[in-house]
């Protein structure tokens, strides 16, 4: 046979294609189960490490039905809407924040109808908005968990942020990354970076949000104890993409917590009762 | 009786000295910059790119009458790219943490020149059996030079091996030492590899050009 021949080249190509194809959705098809089954695994032990709660893959599951006590949907107005916020898609989360993003940032070169339609849009994407948020009770007292994603240097980062009752206190949070330099951005999945977290405030004491900032060259220096991070030497980008990355995503959380806040000092009979209960009580009426 | 005759042993052996994809062939050096921060990764993307290396052989040495010639590099990157594909589920679905840390690497072991090279240069013009001892060997030399120096840059980089703190347990960082961040960085890998080569020039005489 002429294996030089178009058509022979032709038939060639086609078969060995279509072998392929096969073969790959074959193997794809019968693998997304277990693949599907370890993404969620991980979420579970992710969601789980940043209430300082150890799990292995086995028993990931079960320690998150025990411990993660409320999984709730908000919007960004602060209403809690219907549905798991488990089950919450984040990308399309994170995209419509940053569509509002953008939009915010046109407010100020445009004329003034303008102006009214583009602040109609960032309306309805607030409503439209779905955030996550899972409740969690332990030994130690309760918490909530906030699920945040942005942008690394290469690629995607994201993590779980968990917050005392206060709404303010930051408990734990664990960040994780898609292909983060190693050694440089990439140490953001580490310990050492994660557990400077602990204590920070995301609100300052007059109830202005600002989240968390990154600091190069050490929040020591800069004198912000109660918001500041040292940042990554060497893992600039990744970095700032974190810092963004937690202000955009729990900014959106804002209006709820605050309207919890006041929740919680509008009523003073409750306030000789252990924060605990009364946290506990809020939850359940969620 | 012996199991692979002296020819054989040479196709096996040769790729991890005088004949060595990375310091001889000078091939694959891309991801020997980005792989070897750590010695983990580096493990786990030697292991990937002997797997699809030998594996491919076998398969374009078995095709290598049927390939159209004019097609052959897309054949061959077929081949190459649906073996990475096939790695890289097995990983996800079996292994998920060890993917997780490779992430990107893995699918890049399709731009790397060992197994084109290969493919091109020894598969289609051998038969199965010296193919597949081609890519074992080729792959392993790939391998060990990926070890090496991820080895070196993990050590002095961030003063460990495996992830265990070697530095910090003999005390050296309470004596004042600093790690060296530019062991981190891909030129170190460039200059590591470059020390390699001169080593191993140095033992292998035959290797300097005249």
């Amino acid at each position: 046979m002429n294996t030089q021949s178009n058509s022979y080249t032709f038939i060639f190509a086609a078969v060995m294609v279509l072998i392929v194809a096969a073969i790959l959705s074959f193997t794809a098809f019968n693998l997304q189960p277990l693949q599907e089954q370890n993404v969620k695994v991980e979420k579970y032990q992710n969601i789980l490490a940043s209430v300082k709660i150890e799990s292995t893959p086995a028993n990931a599951e079960e320690l998150f039905n025990q411990y993660i006590t409320g999984d709730m949907v908000l919007d960004a107005n602060g209403n809690v809407l219907d549905g798991k916020g488990f089950d919450v898609k984040l990308k399309p989360e994170v995209d419509l924040m940053y569509e509002a993003k953008r939009l915010v940032s046109e407010l100020g070169k445009v004329s003034a109808d303008q102006k009214a339609s583009i602040e109609e849009q960032l309306a309805t994407i607030k409503t439209e908005r779905r955030l996550p948020l899972f409740t969690c009770s332990k030994e130690d007292g309760d918490f909530i968990i906030i699920p945040v994603q942005g942008k690394g240097l290469w690629g995607p980062i994201w993590g779980f942020v968990s917050l005392e009752m206060d709404y303010n206190t930051i408990y734990g949070a664990i960040f994780a990354h898609k292909g983060e330099t190693p050694g440089l951005g990439a140490e953001i999945d580490q310990t050492w970076f994660q557990e400077p977290f602990q204590g920070k405030k995301i609100f300052k004491a007059d109830g202005t949000f600002v989240g968390i900032n990154v600091y190069k060259g050490g929040f020591e220096a800069v004198g912000d104890f109660d918001h500041g991070i040292d940042g990554i030497s060497g893992g600039t980008i990744t970095s700032v993409g974190l810092e963004a990355m937690i202000k955009d995503c729990l900014v959106d959380y804002a209006p709820y917590f605050k309207a919890q806040m006041a929740k919680e000092s509008s009523e003073p009979e409750e306030v000789s009762e252990p924060e605990v209960s009364e946290a506990v009580t809020n939850s359940q009426e969620i | 009786m012996s199991l692979l005759s002296p020819k054989e042993v040479k196709l096996l052996t040769n790729p991890l000295n005088i004949d060595n994809p990375i310091t001889t062939q000078v091939l694959g050096i891309c991801s020997a910059l980005a792989v070897t921060v750590k010695l983990k990764p580096a493990f786990v993307l030697a292991i990937s790119v002997i797997a699809v290396l030998t594996i491919a052989n076998v398969v374009v040495s078995l095709l290598r009458n049927a390939i159209p010639n004019r097609i052959r590099i897309i054949v061959q990157l077929v081949v190459i790219a649906s073996l990475v594909i096939l790695v890289d589920q097995v990983l996800k679905a079996y292994v998920y943490d060890i993917s997780k840390q490779l992430s990107v690497f893995v699918g890049l072991i399709i731009t790397n020149c060992i197994i084109m090279g290969r493919l091109e240069a020894f598969a289609l013009g051998n038969k199965p059996w010296p193919s597949f001892l081609d890519g074992l060997g080729n792959g392993a030399g790939y391998g060990v030079i990926l070890l090496i120096v991820a080895f070196f840059r993990e050590l002095f980089g961030s003063g460990t091996v495996w992830d265990y703190p070697v530095f910090e347990n003999i005390g050296l960082y309470s004596i004042g030492y600093v790690n060296n961040g530019l062991m981190i960085l891909p030129p170190m890998a460039l200059i590591v590899v470059g020390i390699i080569i001169w080593i191993q020039r140095h033992y292998s005489r035959e290797l300097i050009e005249k």
